[in-house]
């Protein structure tokens, strides 16, 4: 047993290393769980920070109420055991009180469900969007479509463990990240394939499933550069817990540097009129990769 | 408030029938009730060896145990089906319902015995064929929700799917049909005096969940039986090629699945009201209060389904709807814990082992009550939705709450059902273990699910291979006291003290009280009158 609980810690002390290596390397890694993790993932963006603050009310709230009612329970224990209060007391209503206890939960619920409420409706979809992108899950991979830079597209696939390069997180890292602009405000459409599937990167505080039949939408924003990860999230066969997420914040220039050169490299995944389309606005452009 | 005539020392009119009579083909609810609880042991067994090989290979990063994804995915299936519908529900409602509903009533048994008694082997051949299913082919790898496309036969090939599909049937039939028996029962066979506002709030949990059952399970009997169509017969019911919509499936299955989270939970509460009742002296506070909000929660559990679909594509309005209508349940969730906590107030309490897993019940029920209000908020869920917070919390609920629920019941009626008494220092050691077990095992997937660690995972990021590693130490003190839970048993038949009709005095005041221990095999030669 110690043995195995030393292997453990050895492997946590080795993922710690790991993350720290990925630091070092040329770009942080700013949304991943870390070893004895316990609150949620740090905030990579927008979404994510309203979730955060949203996060923060309603788990001091649940904290009180635990804490009074463990209050409420020991107090009894003590005060009222049999050896400290042999003879009971009769009493079975209060009507104030059980008015009381109905009531005062009711108003905490109110004061939870209003910042709830505008958060929702923060999250649901972006106002004004950058850009769009196409998500698409498939046993057992992602693909990535970016309908405004010419709608090439391209698999992400996980690294198998035995292929991994020093700095590169185990069952986290993939061959192709999907790369955005730091600052830009990404729309999200995501689509199914084959099963259901859920794009899901905590930090940037956005999940979706990828449905067969069904478009859907969302929105996130990495405000800093770096690599947040993520995992598919809905049981989707055999290697569900291997197809995962990394998105790769970079600067605007840079991303247009990607973009060049992804179309390049993608050239055989896009549409036959590239040229027109690329400079549709926006919103045709997402129509017409809505209704493929 | 109940009276019985203790007419019940006729035992030359006690006659059982034989073996074969009695035990296969049972019309009596107390034999009944203990098939049911022996069901359930045994699928217990099953059910957390199940769990207990998942944490096995959770322990460490990596591959241990299990072949590849798809066994480890059928595994999770059949644990939680197992858990559910062959563990929960057989001992809380086929077991303690059975056993004690005729009996608090002052009824002479169910009112209709052999529907009673079919309704109970139904269960064996389901839960053979959801066992069996785990040994045909790669087995029913899509969890507990069978969500499709993934359990369409292109994506689960093989009769395993369809093997499942029929347990879940057979076990759906199961419980309507004993669902209509609770509600005849309770409605028609009450003894005189015996009205709706004095009935005993084990009865009420029982009616309620009666109802829940009726109107949810052919829901889900609907489900599986398009999704059969589909997967053998070529409709396309949850197919979008053939013009059918997977997110229909899931709108069908919430709404059963989630009245089934209560039908697992409100016989826990009933019995929990009995116990703190029992163990402070005094009776019940607001029983009216208690009686309606179990009603209340049934009511609500029915309109609040899609806030397990908060990022299924529904629209944001309905979001916010089901996030409302779900804090709702709190309120009466609430009342249910601070009348607990008042009837327990000015009261004078024993510590014994039923009281110890009822006090437990409330504190952990609370944990994960909260834990709901958080992920009720799909803002929030938007992050938690299928992580191991939602692993931690309906866990907390279930196997933190119902299981609690079940322990207090079987340690506060055994000596009534056996008529031996458990050895109170065993139950107790048993009740420590089982609480610092299953706490170690279940409070630390709240930091896996924050950290973003989704659920049916067979390996893992290795950052996340410390709580996983506590959460399996916890699981294995958690098995070790449900192996220990044998030798109390075993221990009560071998050498329990004998029970008399009332072993724990003046705060014990429901009818099963007032007759032997175990009860006559025709438990009322004449009808009780309640005053």
């Amino acid at each position: 047993m110690i043995g195995r609980i030393g292997r453990v810690l050895g492997l946590a002390a080795l993922a710690a290393m790991l993350a720290m290596g990925g630091a070092m390397a040329s770009e942080t890694s700013l949304g991943a769980p870390v070893p004895w993790g316990m609150g949620l993932q740090p905030s990579g963006g927008p979404v994510k920070d309203a979730i955060h603050s949203f996060n923060t009310l309603v788990f001091w709230i649940i904290v009180a109420i635990t804490i009074f009612v463990a209050l409420l329970l020991v107090y009894c224990i003590w005060r009222y055991s049999a050896s400290r209060n042999p003879t009971p007391s009769r009493v079975s209503h209060n009507t104030p009180l059980e008015i009381a206890w109905t009531v005062i939960p009711v108003l905490l619920l109110l004061v939870i469900a209003i910042p709830s409420f505008r958060l929702i409706y923060f999250q649901d979809r972006a106002r004004d969007a950058d850009i769009t992108i196409n998500v698409t899950g498939r046993q057992w991979y992602w693909n990535y479509a970016f309908p405004d830079h010419g709608n090439f597209n391209f698999d992400s696939r996980p690294i198998p463990e035995e292929e991994l390069q020093p700095g590169q997180l185990r069952n986290l890292a993939v061959d192709e990240p999907l790369v955005i602009p730091a600052g830009a405000t990404v729309r999200v459409i995501t689509q199914g394939a084959d099963v259901i599937h859920s794009f899901f990167v905590p930090s940037l505080g956005v999940q979706k499933y990828t449905i067969p039949g069904r478009i859907m939408e969302t929105w996130m924003r990495a405000d800093r550069p770096g690599v947040y990860y993520g995992q598919c999230n809905q049981i989707c066969g055999v290697n569900h817990w291997f197809m995962p997420i990394m998105v790769r914040a970079v600067t605007p220039a840079e991303f247009e540097q990607w973009v060049g050169q992804a179309r390049q490299r993608f050239a055989h995944t896009m549409p036959q009129q590239p040229v027109g389309v690329a400079s549709a606005t926006a919103d045709t452009i997402h129509i017409a990769a809505a209704r493929q | 408030m109940a009276h019985a005539a203790d007419a019940h020392g006729h035992d030359h009119h006690d006659h059982k029938p034989g073996f074969v009579a009695r035990w296969l083909f049972s019309t009596n609810h107390k034999d009944i009730g203990t098939l049911y609880i022996i069901f359930s042991l045994v699928a217990a067994i099953v059910g957390i060896g199940l769990s207990l090989l998942m944490r096995i290979e959770l322990m460490t990063p990596g591959m241990q145990i299990f072949a590849d994804g798809q066994m480890w995915n059928a595994y999770v299936s059949a644990h939680g089906l197992i858990m559910v519908f062959f563990v929960i529900m057989p001992a809380l409602i086929g077991g303690f319902g059975n056993w004690f509903v005729p009996i608090m009533i002052g009824a002479p048994d169910m009112a209709f015995p052999r529907l009673n008694n079919i309704s109970f082997w139904l269960l064996v051949p389901a839960f053979l064929l959801l066992g069996g299913s785990l040994f045909v082919g790669g087995g029913p790898g899509a969890g507990w929700t069978i969500y499709p496309p993934l359990s369409d036969a292109e994506y689960q090939p093989g009769p395993a799917m369809d093997m499942a599909l029929f347990a879940l049937h057979l076990a759906g039939a199961s419980s309507i049909l004993g669902a209509a028996n609770f509600i005849t029962t309770i409605f028609n066979m009450r003894a005189p005096g015996m009205t709706l506002h004095k009935m005993p709030l084990f009865v009420w949990s029982m009616l309620v969940t009666a109802f829940l059952l009726l109107l949810a399970v052919p829901v889900l009997g609907g489900a599986i039986t398009m999704l059969i169509t589909d997967r053998n017969f070529g409709t396309a019911f949850f197919d979008p090629a053939g013009g059918g919509d997977p997110v229909l499936f899931q709108h069908l299955f919430w709404f059963f699945g989630h009245p089934e989270v209560y039908i697992m939970i409100l016989p826990a509460f009933g019995i929990v009201s009995h116990v703190v009742s029992t163990f402070s002296r005094k009776p019940v506070f607001g029983y009216l209060g208690m009686a309606y909000a179990m009603v209340a929660i049934g009511v609500v559990g029915f309109v609040v389904w899609a806030h397990h679909m908060f990022t299924s594509g529904i629209s944001v309005d309905t979001r916010a709807y089901f996030m409302a209508a779900t804090m709702v349940i709190a309120v009466p969730t609430g009342v249910k814990i601070f009348s607990w906590i008042a009837t327990m107030w000015g009261g004078s309490m024993r510590f014994d082992t039923p009281m110890l897993f009822a006090i437990g019940f409330i504190f952990l029920f609370t944990v994960g009550g909260v834990t709901g209000v958080v992920l009720a908020n799909a803002g929030i869920t938007q992050i938690l939705h299928n992580t191991y917070y939602v692993v931690a919390h309906f866990h907390y609920v279930l196997s933190l709450g119902a299981v609690f629920g079940i322990y207090a019941g079987i340690y506060y009626w055994i000596g009534k059902m056996s008529g031996r008494q458990y050895p109170e220092k065993l139950g107790q050691i048993h009740f420590w273990m089982t609480f610092i077990g299953v706490n170690l095992t279940f409070f630390p997937m709240h930091f896996l699910g924050n950290q973003g660690m989704p659920r049916r995972y067979p390996d893992y990021p290795d950052a996340l291979a410390g709580w996983n590693l506590v959460a399996s130490i916890g699981s294995y003190i958690s098995v070790a006291s449900f192996v220990f839970f044998f030798f109390v048993l075993w221990a009560t038949f071998r050498r329990g003290a004998v029970a008399s009709s009332n072993p724990w005095g003046e705060g014990a005041t429901t009818l099963e009280w007032q007759v032997s221990s175990p009860p006559p095999f025709h438990t009322f030669d004449e009808l009780p009158r309640i005053r």
